[in-house]
């Protein structure tokens, strides 16, 4: 990349996370939203997120992955079933690390 | 009372997800350095745009040459959930002057939204003092950030192959630790699910786009089934996000 390009990059990225952030504080004091907006919007981290990590846990080199001995299946798996139980963020990202970490030794 | 005792509290219920968030900082820094991008690129980016997950996908769209514009409308839907965060967050603002709420506004995270947001909902702290807890925690997760992007850039040269441990996953803990407290009505579970599936299927379109479209189509599938499910009720009020 040359130097213009990461410039460009940077300052591209900064506009729109700085923006989306700080929009809405921007106006705090007469800012009322759409109820569609809200109603979409509550399903945006559920969606992003989800949208990120699957292709993680399911595909590498092109391929779907769904044995077993897939230590990001494993490991998201226990993650997620601690969470939704215990409902405890360090919880369940030290349950899902080390679960992920003992596969992928287990199996390699 | 005294401010600093307020910053140490949001810094305090931090700590689980700024330890999260360590592995996943080193692995940008490698990861960065591994795709042969300059250090200050990497700590350009950590400082100026602070954004973990879209940090992490832009030098992943960087890697394959993607042009432009793809970076930053990637971005922008990557990050458009922390405008549910601000719409949240308004209430507690709004009294501040613009100088905070510009702070505030850069600091707006999904971490310091899922410690801090939680504070106000149990009268721990209030609007005289939630911003000073708020920004207890943007600091501190902001050092924890630039210092492992900087760890991980210089240790991403030193050894190599860091990018193939696995760090990522460290990632995908952390996302989950914020999905599964909004899982408690349906809507959220098809959002979910419809995310999962479109993503899967879309993982091969060019420049990482099935990524933008699977984001929408999950969207709009939370959208209409809660609005099919609650035909005569206003819209789930507020949502769980990160009340653990």
């Amino acid at each position: 990349m040359t130097l213009m390009d990461s410039v460009l990059v940077i300052a591209g990225m900064f506009v729109v996370t700085f923006g989306v952030r700080f929009m809405l504080f921007a106006r705090a004091h007469k800012v009322s939203m759409p109820a569609f907006l809200d109603r979409a919007l509550k399903f945006v981290p559920v969606a992003v997120l989800t949208s990120i990590i699957t292709p993680m846990i399911f595909v590498s080199e092109h391929r779907m992955n769904v044995s077993f001995e897939n230590p990001w299946l494993l490991g998201a798996l226990a993650a997620f079933f601690v969470g939704l139980w215990k409902q405890q963020q360090l919880l369940t990202i030290v349950v899902g690390v080390v679960v992920f970490f003992a596969a992928k030794y287990a199996f390699s | 009372m005294s401010t600093l005792k307020e910053m140490r509290r949001g810094a305090v219920a931090s700590v689980p997800m700024i330890i999260g968030g360590i592995p996943f900082g080193l692995l940008f820094g490698s990861l960065a350095s591994s795709y042969g991008l300059s250090p200050w690129f990497a700590i350009a980016m950590s400082s100026m745009v602070f954004a973990g997950s879209a940090q992490f996908v832009a030098i992943g769209l960087i890697s394959i040459h993607a042009p432009l514009w793809v970076i930053v409308s990637t971005t922008f839907i990557v990050n458009l959930r922390h405008l549910l965060y601000a719409a949240d967050m308004v209430k507690y603002v709004k009294h501040l002057p613009m100088r905070l709420r510009i702070i505030m506004g850069f600091g707006l995270i999904d971490e310091t939204y899922a410690a801090v947001r939680p504070l106000y909902g149990m009268g721990i702290v209030d609007e005289k003092t939630g911003h000073k807890a708020y920004l207890g925690s943007f600091l501190s997760f902001y050092v924890m950030w630039n210092v492992t992007t900087i760890l991980g850039v210089v240790s991403g040269e030193l050894i190599p192959g860091m990018s193939e441990w696995g760090l990522e996953f460290a990632m995908v803990a952390t996302f989950i630790s914020i999905i599964t407290p909004y899982l408690k009505a349906a809507p959220f579970w098809f959002a979910m699910v419809s995310a999962g599936i479109a993503s899967v299927l879309l993982v091969d379109l060019p420049n990482n786009l099935g990524l933008l479209v699977s984001a929408v189509i999950a969207v709009s599938v939370g959208y209409f089934s809660d609005a099919a499910l609650n035909k005569n009720k206003p819209s789930l009020v507020g949502t769980s996000g990160g009340e653990s």
